[in-house]
């Protein structure tokens, strides 16, 4: 192998794990950016997303059918939980916030268990995507392409219609003042649901995307939901553009560190963490200007 | 009233007589049941409880079963209420070096026989050894060490190393790499890869694949196998560098999930559910019989566990001390081959198994590549004769 193919592919190792992380957190931050609202069962979602869609699969023998139903019933599922709690807690603080989505992720965690059991399970990705393709000069695995592919066209789509759409206009105003965006006539409850809901069909999305290269295991819905915090952190919380640079930057130093300085792979992102923290506690990119 | 009195009586009679048929022998069932290792703990528990039935015995042997969760504080509070409350003769069980680290003083100075039924750390019949700890299982060097020799005799020179980071991972390569390198084996580069949090193996397969080895060799289990098994797979790396490591990388509890990602790796293991012994075949048609699946190596710790309990038993053990006393002595050859506990250390001598996953129609079957008879670890310091 060649000096630049080793750049190369792990360049397009990182950039792979960033649009992973790009797709959970911009469901996280857009609702705490509109709702003010902390949802750490997010992670929980990514994890149904991911055994979903083992099980459409496995029914219809398809991975393009769990790719497009696993979001949608991982969306039903955040639908019955806003009517159930979310939108009973909005007025309740972030405190009993955090408690309860934390307490859902267990609920979700042993609710997987007793379904699927302990032992995880393997999704194969689509005959298309299978086996590895010749790009830059280097062999880089098909499915991890499509990934990479996928993550910029959720970017591209999402940025139009927050840039250029009435919707994003309506719901760019509700993020800069709730009562204000009321007072115009928007129906900012409706607003608050159609988001919530996105935002959970594209955690679902991540899960049954990330299925086929990580598999689905009880405890991916918690190990996922510390980068996805940093992510947002970093990048600002509510911030479409504060999410992409977020996971850029916390996919290239993992992924990147862990090619050079493995030993430091595992801190180096805590470290950025705390240096954000310090410096520049808004984050990169904060939602309000 | 004298009817209501003579009834009474009656019932107490009853209860006496059914408590001495039922109760001849506790055994504390100590395995995770919640947490990272919840599948192996119902694999051996149900290992355990089809040897019993197996022998007819179920009804003699009364099981408390407790759940460690996998946490060494819980494990240690566990074992002292078995002990202390339910006042059992013997525990079985323990998944995590990490549990059977903080059990183990409490073990050897309560004087309570502990049967070892998976934590592999090579201290626990080594230098940590005890009168009371018997380990029916594994030793990680056990599994490991063999593999070292093996593969140079396949005309491997050069090989890089990968693992989790954590206790068990260290062991296993270190033990490797002793072997291997002792075989005349050149280690050209090792990675430990934070255990449990890393879910991208691509920078390090990249790195390993820069270091151009004849071999990798690697430990991961569990859902950590199985991503990195796929992962391997799909950066098309078998055709240059084949893929070795312990065979709980591609353990058939879980190989089904890796597809075809897994055939051609080679592997390392105490147990193979295709050996085709008279014993081994008898057992896993029982198995498949009873619980509809192939049994895996933690169902066969969980049945050798009670198999060995029931060779104490027989040979005329009653409590606690006569029990750990005789568990050393029994030895029988069961679906592994032969099995017997080394005296020095109270460790498993059993032979390693080396097995190479391929494809049988459209599911994974483990060939039988090597066998290496009746591995015995050192002392290590364990100071039992």
């Amino acid at each position: 192998m060649t000096d630049a193919g080793f750049w190369i592919l792990q360049f397009l190792n990182a950039l792979q794990y960033s649009m992973l992380l790009f797709l959970l957190s911009i469901g996280l931050t857009v609702i705490f950016g509109l709702l003010h609202f902390i949802n750490l069962a997010h992670g929980a979602l990514y994890m149904l997303g991911a055994y979903v869609g083992v099980s459409i699969a496995a029914a219809t023998g398809s991975y393009w059918a769990a790719f497009l139903l696993a979001p949608l019933a991982v969306m039903a599922i955040g639908a019955v939980l806003y009517f159930t709690l979310i939108d009973r807690l909005r007025q309740a603080g972030p405190m009993n916030q955090v408690l309860v989505t934390f307490g859902l992720i267990f609920v979700f965690l042993d609710a997987v268990r007793i379904g699927w059991g302990d032992i995880a399970l393997g999704l194969d990705a689509p005959k298309m995507f299978q086996g590895a393709s010749h790009i830059f000069g280097v062999d880089y695995p098909t499915y991890r392409l499509f990934i990479i592919a996928l993550g910029l066209v959720v970017m591209g789509v999402l940025m139009v219609i927050l840039n250029r759409t009435q919707i994003g206009a309506m719901i760019r105003a509700g993020v800069e003042n709730e009562h204000m965006a009321a007072a115009m006539g928007i129906n900012v409850g409706r607003l608050f649901f159609l988001v919530f809901c996105v935002g959970c069909a594209l955690a679902g999305l991540a899960g049954v995307v990330a299925a086929p290269v990580f598999s689905a295991t009880t405890g991916m819905g918690i190990s996922i939901l510390i980068p996805t915090l940093i992510v947002v952190v970093i990048g600002g919380l509510g911030s479409l553009q504060g999410a992409v640079v977020g996971a850029l930057i916390v996919g290239f130093l993992e992924t990147l560190g862990a090619a050079v300085l493995p030993g430091f792979a595992a801190i180096s992102v805590y470290l950025l963490l705390a240096a954000i923290l310090v410096l520049r506690p808004q984050g990169l990119i904060p939602a309000r200007g | 009233m004298k009817k209501y009195i003579s009834g009474l009586a009656v019932a107490a009679a009853l209860t006496t007589i059914s408590t001495a048929a039922l109760a001849e022998t506790t055994v504390g069932l100590l395995l995770p049941k919640s947490g990272v290792f919840a599948a192996l703990g119902n694999e051996i528990d149900d290992g355990f409880v089809f040897a019993l039935e197996e022998a007819g015995r179920a009804d003699d042997i009364k099981i408390v079963r407790e759940d460690t969760e996998v946490k060494p504080p819980v494990g240690l509070a566990k074992a002292r209420k078995l002990v202390l409350q339910d006042e059992v003769d013997v525990i079985v069980g323990v998944v995590s070096s990490g549990v059977l680290g903080a059990m183990r003083d409490f073990i050897h100075e309560a004087e309570v026989p502990l049967i070892v039924s998976n934590a592999g750390n090579d201290a626990a019949t080594g230098a940590a050894c005890s009168p009371y700890i018997t380990r029916v299982s594994f030793s990680n060097g056990q599994v490991n060490r063999p593999m070292g020799q093996w593969m140079h005799d396949q005309g491997i020179q050069k090989v890089y190393t990968l693992a989790s980071d954590y206790a068990a991972g260290h062991q296993m390569i270190d033990n490797f790499t002793a072997a291997f390198t002792e075989a005349g084996g050149e280690i050209i580069g090792s990675e430990y890869t934070p255990f449990g949090q890393t879910k991208d193996f691509g920078p390090y397969l990249t790195n390993a694949r820069a270091a151009n080895p004849d071999a990798i060799f690697v430990f991961y289990a569990g859902g950590e196998a199985i991503s990195f098994v796929k992962q391997y797979g799909s950066f098309g790396m078998a055709a240059d560098v084949p893929l070795f490591g312990s065979g709980f990388l591609t353990s058939p509890l879980y190989v089904a999930a890796e597809g075809d990602a897994a055939v051609g790796v080679k592997t390392s293991l105490h147990y193979v559910p295709t050996l085709d012994t008279p014993e081994n075949n008898a057992f896993v048609a029982a198995f498949k019989e009873r619980f509809g699946r192939t049994p895996s190596e933690y169902a066969v710790q969980g049945y050798d566990s009670a198999r060995v309990l029931l060779g104490a038993l027989d040979s005329g053990a009653t409590d606690r001390k006569s029990i750990a006393a005789a568990l050393p002595k029994v030895s029988y050859t069961g679906p592994r081959g032969p099995l017997e506990i080394d005296p020095a250390t109270n460790n498993v001598v059993q032979n390693i198994y080396i097995y190479e996953t391929v494809k049988d129609g459209d599911a994974l079957t483990q060939k039988v590549v090597g066998v290496v008879e009746g591995v015995r670890d050192a002392p290590n310091g364990c100071a039992l004769q």
